[in-house]
């Protein structure tokens, strides 16, 4: 099929078939997040993890064939990276926010180390479904090409706001992070609850990095994510906590991601690197204007160190 | 008088008594040392289990970083950029932020010290050079205190915002380097045009090292004599114990903030300086070099006490020196380093649990036996 000249119109096209396919890694690191974080706790090591995902991701899909099980070995080894940063924040006086810099640095330097062989195999790619079989023009049909993994990222949200709302587990996990005495007193255990939701929260990240390397962009490289576990963090205050807000604000930076090579599609090279920044500065923006400088967010688990 | 009913034991200091006032000083000393070697031991492990020798590893370190004249060059000539970009780290933190983005001040702050030096080039040079030099500065001090001030002003978290405007300093250097201030004679690697010979920093005397490392010395003292021996210095310590009862003192906690992250910032920015004027010639991508994370490192080892710094980062500068090395006598990748780094971090984080926890550390334990 020859391509269809529809000029300008290519942009948003390419805007929104680039955030689909980009915003999937925010999804799943900002669900994770928002589990860790409503229990009280913030890792901010998910950087690591979603580096470390991509590669183990990679590997497992190279030796074994299938790329499911290289989304089943990340999603392990994501659970425990998220399984140690708990761990270590249980011992009195360590600082969850220090672990987690520490824990970046870590799972980077593993992912490196062991990722190095790597580098040049070619693994098969996860496959994604034709949304846009409707429609005779090629940009419509490549825009929305959509991964099985972005379904099932906007199927956990709506899972996991239920699970918040009306479970046993998404109340445990509430209570726990809005008051540690008030959970205790309930006869639960909150340093094993965050212990879990970190856990959780850390395979999530896990499996949002084995996209990154076998889908979106495709292959393992060690500058295969650009903050974009950091950037979910930073989303997650955005979206106030709540996991379909998340899926939505993910969409968003997808879109702000996918601005520089849409306008290079359609010829704007000037300023590349400037519209690469978009994100961050998006990032940034948002968080300047949903934080307050009175430390009362609305919507923030209480026992949060982020907003203490 | 003072002899009336003088017990003669107290004239002589007893062992214990030595030890009863010692030990409690030292557990700031002893705890991350003893940090430290798990690190080294943890890593060890790792080794093993690869079936790699941890011995070979530690004896290239020695080998590769400090054992020869040549080897403490390439040590030292790591030491400026990593002693800056950790006080970088540990100014903040004595206010209690955790601002990790140092290598965006370092970039910055280079770019704005190699744009300088083009605009300068017809003054003499000792002035170029310290115009440069404050340039570089006044954008790593205005990046990192922007970073104080929305902290302080609007809530946001400072850990996350200053690894963001690292992400941007980055790519609005790659823009700079690449765009308005690219030498067109750079042809496969985008920099700024080369420094005048006049506006280069050279070796200082009898040391392998430029004047880079002699700054980062002058800056750790600086920052120690600050914090430790002036009445800001005292405000800062209490605003980052606990911000209510400084702000109840009275205390100017917002200006400290602002003032103490712009400093850090511009230590970082200095670091950049010298990068440029003493070790590449220009700016350009060899900037990011990671020395902004390594830096955190040192100032989290050092628990951001500026005078620790320094040998901190000397230690942590070997081991960097000695990763291409090990690279090729242990067929190790080059990310080897980052692991030991990693392991080494989270265990002397774990260490913070100990403190005032083991008995060794209060007097009494001494007085009693």
């Amino acid at each position: 099929m020859e391509p269809v000249d529809i000029g300008l119109w290519g942009v948003p096209l390419a805007i929104l078939g680039g955030a689909i396919r980009v915003s999937t890694p925010f999804i799943f690191v900002s669900l994770g997040e928002c589990l860790t974080e409503r229990s009280g706790r913030i890792n901010l090591g998910l950087e690591g993890t979603l580096v470390f995902g991509a590669m183990s991701g990679y590997a497992a899909a190279y030796e074994t064939g299938s790329p499911f099980a290289g989304v089943l070995v990340a999603a392990v080894f994501g659970a425990m990276f998220g399984l140690l940063h708990g761990w270590l924040c249980s011992f009195r006086g360590v600082n969850d926010i220090a672990v987690g810099i520490a824990m970046m640095l870590f799972g980077m330097g593993l992912a490196f180390f062991f990722g190095k062989p790597y580098i040049q195999p070619v693994a098969p790619d996860l496959p994604a479904l034709s949304l846009g079989w409707w429609s005779d023009i090629p940009q419509v049909q490549a825009a929305l090409q959509v991964n099985v993994l972005f379904i099932a990222g906007g199927l956990l949200a709506l899972f996991m706001a239920w699970m918040f709302r009306s479970t046993r587990v998404g109340l445990t996990v509430r209570v726990v992070g809005d008051s540690t005495d008030a959970a205790r007193a309930m006869g639960l255990d909150p340093d094993r609850v965050r212990l879990l939701s970190t856990g959780v929260g850390g395979a999530l990240a896990g499996v949002g990095g084995a996209y990154l390397s076998l889908y979106y962009p495709g292959s393992w490289t060690e500058g295969v994510s650009s903050g974009q576990g950091l950037m979910a963090i930073a989303l997650v205050i955005f979206a106030r906590w709540n996991p379909v807000n998340c899926f939505w604000a993910a969409l968003l930076f997808g879109g702000a991601g996918a601005l520089g090579p849409a306008l290079q599609s359609v010829g704007v090279s000037e300023g590349y690197y400037l519209f690469f920044a978009a994100p961050y500065v998006l990032t940034l923006a948002l968080l300047v204007m949903t934080s307050s400088p009175d430390r009362a967010m609305q919507g923030a688990p209480s026992e949060l160190s982020l907003t203490k | 008088m003072s002899t009336i009913g003088r017990i003669p034991d107290q004239d002589r200091l007893t062992a214990a008594q030595i030890l009863s006032g010692l030990m409690p000083r030292a557990e700031a000393v002893l705890i991350p040392l003893a940090a430290l070697l798990a690190g080294f031991a943890a890593f060890s492990l790792f080794l093993l289990a690869l079936g790699k020798s941890p011995a070979e590893f530690y004896a290239l370190v020695w080998k590769a970083g400090f054992s020869s004249a040549f080897s403490w060059q390439n040590t030292l000539s790591r030491v400026s950029p990593l002693v800056l970009a950790a006080l970088c780290v540990a100014l903040p933190a004595r206010l209690g932020l955790v601002v990790i983005g140092g290598e965006g001040a370092i970039v910055l702050g280079g770019l704005a010290a190699a744009v300088t030096g083009t605009a300068v080039a017809n003054l003499p040079s000792g002035l170029g050079m310290v115009l440069m030099a404050l340039a570089g500065m006044a954008l790593g001090g205005l990046w990192i205190g922007a970073i104080g001030a929305l902290r302080i002003k609007r809530g946001v978290n400072e850990t996350i915002a200053s690894l963001l405007m690292a992400y941007i300093a980055i790519a609005l250097m790659n823009h700079f380097v690449e765009g308005p201030f690219r030498d067109p004679a750079s042809l496969n690697k985008p920099s700024t045009a080369p420094l005048a010979e006049g506006l280069r920093v050279g070796d200082m005397p009898f040391v392998a090292a430029h004047w880079g490392v002699f700054a980062g010395v002058v800056a750790c003292v600086l920052c120690w004599i600050l914090i430790e021996r002036t009445t800001l210095g005292f405000a800062a310590r209490i605003a980052g114990d606990n911000v209510r009862a400084a702000q109840v003192q009275g205390l100017p906690v917002a200006r400290l903030v602002i003032g103490f992250t712009a400093l850090g910032g511009a230590f970082a920015g200095l670091a950049g300086y010298f990068e440029v004027a003493a070790v590449h010639g220009s700016a350009n991508a060899s900037l990011i070099a990671g020395y902004g994370y390594t830096g955190i490192l040192v100032a989290f080892l050092a628990r951001h006490n500026p005078l620790a710094i320094l040998p901190v980062a000397v230690l942590l500068a070997g081991f960097e020196a000695s990763s291409g090395l090990i690279q090729r006598r242990m067929d190790l990748p080059d990310a080897t380093i980052l692991v030991f780094e990693g392991m080494v971090f989270i265990i002397i984080l774990l260490s913070e649990t100990l403190y005032g926890r083991l008995r060794i550390f209060t007097p009494g334990f001494w007085e009693q036996s």
